[in-house]
Order: structure tokens, then sequence, then C-alpha cells
């Protein structure tokens, strides 16, 4: 099978130019400015190229809260949003703390195969904070690296260990990195919008404190540490002087922490209630200037489906979290077009960054010989973001019937064409 | 002027005018209260419900009777609640009652921003008679009657609001409301109890007790909620006293005509000692009476405008 992609203005990390790809099964054969054929032809009409997103941190649900999402819808939304590689985490229910888990997500992705499912384990036996779970088993079984996301390890201890341990198997922690006794209760920032609504505060202290341990934990194990949705300006202060000092020390930021503030909850609209919470207009911009100067590694998009019946609710008791895969994209784009980053920008952050990060070599740019996970772009398609959109089963995210700027118009993933904006071919 | 929100969900969203309006209302009704036979037709044939899902005695009984003076049929509902046990939902939960017909919802419950929420999703009146932490704008409203009794203006009137600022919805309503009638507020308490960030109070926070009752008007004390103070906000309620407590020696600081007002119920010894609780500067039980006249105003005002809307 071959597939021939003409006319594409190519995005790669450090590079953008004009070219026609030649896809052969799955992988980029060509990359070529002479006239090329394959079996199917798509003009591109010059929109941009990019490689196919990683998104390092999703919720699949599966199994356990299969209501809310499964790794069939998931992986639908994920390559609607122009994402073919997803790292779901660990807080299924049962936990997926061993290899069988790990397997079945796996295999249950396999069949349809969409995205390539590359799970990330639970640090610790049901995500209790207490004893290790078997990480050589289930890195065999396809797991990637582990987390206890959202019930962050508290114990030092054995955060120090479950970081040795990884490393000695070439894997690595992803931490979810806070202080749960000092923002134990808190529903939004603390701050002047937390006084105005009477909502109970998470001080962004507690981010910050989890982030200072875990950078120093990296710094004496000397082992890679991967800091979760970085929300607070000083918290990513504190990633900046690690980075300097050479501490082996990655993260990541989500498009809801970069687009929205706390001022959007004076509404009290469970949509914005996330953890951490959206915080203040200078972190927003300070994390902005992390994206551009190479603090903040990757754009992740925490993806957290969560039903009607937990959000249309009050506010203390709705869920934490929102739904994020298809407009990742969107959200992305509006800082291109504020000229906050641009396209190779994007690139960086959505692919090549999770590439080095998840030593996957065989993607994060478009290459002759790398896979054919492939993006094409269109940044000025409006449309609203409705049920024939939205392919999750959820529709908690504060954007839900509002119109969005730009998509992912094709996307290919290993070859295969498997989404046509707005239909998933497969 | 007329009263045209749907609801009455708290006092930062009321404008000066509305709030001076529902006032002067509750003046006019207030001599009701005062006949021989308490009671007028004005909203015979409505029926108000209050779901209550924290425990109340005061505010309730003071709703009841305002209904009943009102000439309204009264239903309530009283929940004990947990977020952790799975019950029925809020909504759920109005949306039977609703289908009683009844015409205006008066809410109690233990979390912020419920009783917007259930404002926002129900076609009649929704009162707000606490919610969580955020609001009690009757109460502020009661608070505010009380003081235009017993002074000649609002405006410029030194208010000093002590004890726990950050869980008191009744001082959340009271400054929203007193910060847009012009009043000086000046806020103290134990620190752990002052909110981080207090720059949308627009008001001065006292470094201790005698400074923050220096020539104030009114001394509004806050009840310390025994049953919800940790030992890390608070190591005892003798040190409290001692501190934060009002007496008949630190009230010499005040204004020689100064009132004293509390919500509610009274920990005598604790934020008001005894002397200055029954002294002739205590204006407690008229606030009680205020309350009464306050919530028949809002309840007329919401009550007549539905009878419109038909």
């Amino acid at each position: 099978m071959k597939l021939a992609l003409k006319n594409c203005l190519i995005i790669n990390h450090n590079e953008s130019f004009e070219a026609n790809i030649l896809i052969e099964d799955e992988k980029i054969k060509d990359i070529t400015n002479e006239d090329i054929n394959g079996d199917n032809v798509i003009d591109c009409h010059n929109k941009a190229v990019l490689p196919g997103i990683i998104d390092m941190h999703v919720h699949f649900r599966d199994p356990g809260f299969e209501y809310k999402e499964d790794i069939i819808s998931g992986s639908r939304a994920a390559v609607a949003g122009g994402i073919t590689t997803c790292l779901p985490m660990a807080n299924t229910y049962p936990v997926n703390d061993n290899a069988g888990m790990t397997r079945y997500m796996v295999e249950r992705n396999r069949k349809l195969g969409l995205v390539d499912l590359l799970p990330i384990g639970s640090i610790t036996k049901k995500m209790e904070g207490k004893e290790l779970v078997e990480m050589g088993d289930m890195l065999k079984a396809g797991a990637i690296a582990f987390s206890d996301d959202g019930l962050p390890v508290g114990n030092s201890e054995v955060m120090r260990r479950a970081m040795e341990y990884a490393k000695g198997f070439g894997s690595f922690i992803i931490s979810h990195s806070e202080d749960r006794e000092l923002s134990q209760g808190g529903m939004i920032n603390e701050g002047e919008i937390s006084t105005i609504t009477g909502l109970s505060g998470i001080p962004s202290a507690s981010e910050d404190i989890g982030v200072a341990r875990d950078i120093l934990l990296s710094k004496l194990t000397k082992s890679h540490i991967h800091i979760c949705h970085v929300s607070s300006k000083v918290a990513l202060k504190i990633i900046k002087m690690a980075k300097k000092e050479r501490v082996n020390v990655s993260c990541e930021v989500t498009p809801h922490h970069f687009s929205f503030t706390e001022e959007s909850l004076l509404d009290y609209n469970t949509n914005y209630k996330m953890n951490p919470p959206l915080r203040s207009t200078e972190d927003q911009e300070m994390l902005i200037c992390g994206m551009k100067d190479g603090t903040i590694d990757v754009i992740a998009t925490d993806h957290a489906p969560h039903h009607t019946d937990e959000k249309h609710i009050e506010f203390g008791n709705a869920a934490f979290g929102i739904i994020g895969l298809q407009t990742l994209i969107p959200l992305s784009l509006k800082l291109v077009k504020d000229n906050k980053i641009d396209l190779n920008d994007f690139v960086r952050l959505t692919s090549y960054n999770p590439s080095k990060i998840l030593k996957l070599d065989d993607r994060g740019s478009i290459e002759k010989g790398k896979l054919a996970d492939i993006i094409v772009i269109d940044k000025d398609k409006e449309y609203i973001f409705d049920d024939t959109i939205n392919q999750s089963k959820s529709c908690n995210n504060p954007l839900y019937k509002t119109t969005l700027k730009g998509c992912a118009l094709y996307t290919i993933k290993k070859g295969r064409l498997v989404y046509k904006f707005p239909d998933i071919l497969i | 002027m007329e009263y045209k929100k749907k609801d009455l969900t708290g006092t930062k969203n009321l404008s000066a005018e509305e709030i001076l309006f529902i006032l002067e209302t509750a003046k006019k009704l207030k001599e009701i209260n005062s006949r021989e036979i308490k009671k007028v037709p004005a909203l015979k044939g409505k029926t108000i419900a209050t779901v209550f899902f924290e425990a109340s005695t005061r505010t309730k009984n003071s709703f009841e009777v305002a209904a009943k003076r009102l000439s309204a049929d009264t239903i309530s509902v009283t929940s004990s609640y947990s977020s952790t046990l799975k019950g029925e939902t809020l909504l759920d939960t109005v949306h039977n009652i609703r289908s009683m017909k009844t015409d205006i919802f008066i809410i109690r419950h233990p979390l912020s921003g419920a009783a917007k929420f259930v404002a926002d999703n129900i076609d009649t009146p929704v009162i707000n008679a606490g919610d969580g932490t955020n609001e009690h704008p009757t109460q502020a409203l009661l608070d505010i009657l009380t003081i235009q009794e017993h002074k000649i203006n609002l405006k410029g009137l030194n208010v000093a609001i002590i004890g726990d600022i950050d869980h008191s919805r009744v001082a959340k309503s009271d400054i929203w409301a007193m910060n847009k009638l012009g009043m000086n507020i000046k806020i103290f308490g134990p620190s752990t109890m002052i909110p981080a960030n207090i720059e949308p109070f627009e008001c001065s926070l006292a470094s201790s007790i005698s400074d923050a009752i220096r020539d104030a008007d009114v001394i509004m004390m806050l009840r310390i909620q025994l049953e919800r103070q940790s030992k890390l906000l608070l190591p005892s309620l003798r040190e409290y006293a001692n501190f934060f407590g009002l007496n008949n020696k630190n009230l010499s600081y005040a204004k020689k005509d100064a009132i004293i007002m509390h919500p509610g119920p009274i920990n005598r010894g604790v934020e008001l000692n005894s002397d200055v609780a029954d002294s002739p500067q205590s204006v407690i039980l008229n606030q009680v009476e205020s309350g009464v006249a306050v919530r028949m105003a809002i309840l007329y005002l919401l009550g007549i405008q539905k009878r419109r809307n038909k």
C-alpha cells in the first residue's frame, strides 16, 4: 500500500519546508519535491503537515469506568484530535498495577489499532503509596513509565525507591506533584477568586512543595522525573532552576492551564474544576513563556472524562478534570495565532520532545524511515465542538458546544488514513 | 423601583439601589409584626418551600414566620447531608418538591454555590439561606436594617467585623453589601481565620481587637463554630476569648454610642462576654426582629413578581 501526500508544508521541530511525502506500509518511504504517486493520493494544498501528536497524559477509564470512556472511544477521540500515541494513566479500576492489567489494555487497543497505547503503570500497588509494583514485568507487558497520578506518593522514601527501581529498568516516574495535606478540601486556586466565591482554596505552595521534593529525589537518585501538568509559576521556576543544575527533570503543561485562568470560576462552572486548579493570569503567562523558552518540554492533555451526573451537580461535589483530546490543537493554535509560539514549537512540545523523553526513536518528526504517524492541520477551519465532532463518551469541557478554530483535517496512523475531519475512517 | 432578579443568591451581585429597596420594603412590612392580628394576605395561595441541608432553627423559623405573616403556605424539607452518602441529588430533591407546585425555594446547603446552582436550574425564585462559606444574604440585609434603625446615615459608618471571617458566610455577605453602601469595614480575627487574599473585600485588616474596635460605630462579633473548628485554626477557646473576644474593657475603644451585633447563637464568654451581650448597646435581639421583616420583604418582592409573570 502506498499513500502519497502532495503539496505538504512539512513542519518539524527545527524546520519547515514544502515537499511531497510518500508512505509505504507503516513508514515514510520518501520526502521529495519530485512528483510522486500512490494507491491513494491526498493533496494537502500547502496545509501544515506535522508528526502525529504523542499525548503523555490521558485517562481512558478502561477498565472500570467505561461509562465515562473506554479504550475504543478514547482512541477515537485521540485521532480526531491529531493524537497518534497515548499514555493512559493507571487510575483505572482495578488499578493498572500488574502485568495482566497492562496486557489487557495493550491487547484491547491492538484490536482497533487507531493509536499506539503505551500504558503508564501505577507506582504502588492499588496506588496506596506503600508497596512498589512489579515494574519489570509491567514494562515487558507494554508499560512505559509509572505514576500514581492524582494520588501522589506521600512518603518520600517510597518515592525514592520507586525512582531508583524504575531507573534500573530504563524507565522513569511521572509525578503529579502535590502536598495533599496542604491542598486537602480545596476546590480552586487559593487567591482572590476563592475569596470571592467562598470556594475553598488550593494554595500553589501545595504544588510547589511537591515539585521541589520530587526534583530533590530525582537529584538524589540520579534518575529522570517527569512532572505532570505544571500550573504554578513558582513550580515552573523550581523546574527551571533544577534544569540549570542539570537535574534530569522534564515537565508538561495542559492546554487548559495555558488557555484559562481562575477568573473562569466566578460562575461556579464545574467544567473549569480541575486539579491542579486553574491559576492566575500571571501563572498562565509564565507557563506560556516556559513553553517558548524550553522549561516546559511537553503539552499533554490530561484528558479526564466524567459523566454529566458527576459534573452537573454542586461545585463541591463535582469531579475534577475535563476532556481535552480534541481541544489540544485549537487551543494551541490560538497561541500560534497570538504569536506566543510557532508551529515548530508546537511540534517540539507535542511530538519531538515526547519521543525523546519516551525513547521512541521511530517517531517525533517527519523524516524518511520514521513511522508514518502524520497529521494534516487546517488552521482556519471553524466548527462547533458538539456531538457530531466530539468522539469521547463524555462532554465535560467548557468549550463544548462553542465554536472552535483549527483542527486535524487528516490523521494518518502507521501509514493508514484513520481520520478525515469529522469522521473516523475505521 | 422593583426587584427584577429571579432570585436572591447573594449580596455580591446586588446593587446599592436593590439593597436599599429591599430594606425600604422591609420597613413598610415591619409594622405588620406589631399588629394584633399579624397577618396580611399578600402571598395568599403561594407555597413556599424551605429546603435545609444543614441544621438551623433561627433562620428557618424566621423564614417560616415571615411566610406565614404574608399568608403563604410553607412546607419544609430537612435533610442531613453527607458528601460521601450516595443519595438523591440536590437537583432531584428540588425538582421533586417543585412538582408539588411550590412557588419559592429557600435553600441552605453546606457547599458554596449550591443555591446559585439550584437557581440556575429551576424556574422558580430561589432564596439563599446560607451556602457553605459563601453567602447568607438575608442575614446581611437584616444586619443593615438593624443598623439603619440605630444610626442616621449608613455612609461613612465604621464597622468592625471580628471572628472567623474565612468560614463566615455572614461576614462575606455583610462585607459585599456594606461596601456598596459606603461603610468603612475593618476585619479582625485569628490569622488562620482570615482568607489568604482579602483584596476583594476592599476593607482593612486590624492588628488587634482594640485596633479593630477603635472609633467603631458598629461592632459585629461572629460566632465561633465550635463544631467546625479544628485545633489547627484555634488552639483553645480560652485564648480566643482573651485575644478576640469582646468585653467591657475593650469596648471602651469604640464610639460611645457603638452598637454590638452578633448573628447568633452566642457563645457567652467566648466571642462575647455576658456584660456586653446584655448591655444596652447590644442590638442582638433587634437583629432577630429585623430578620422577620427583611425575609417578609424578599418573599413579597419575589412572590408578587411571580404573580405578574403569570
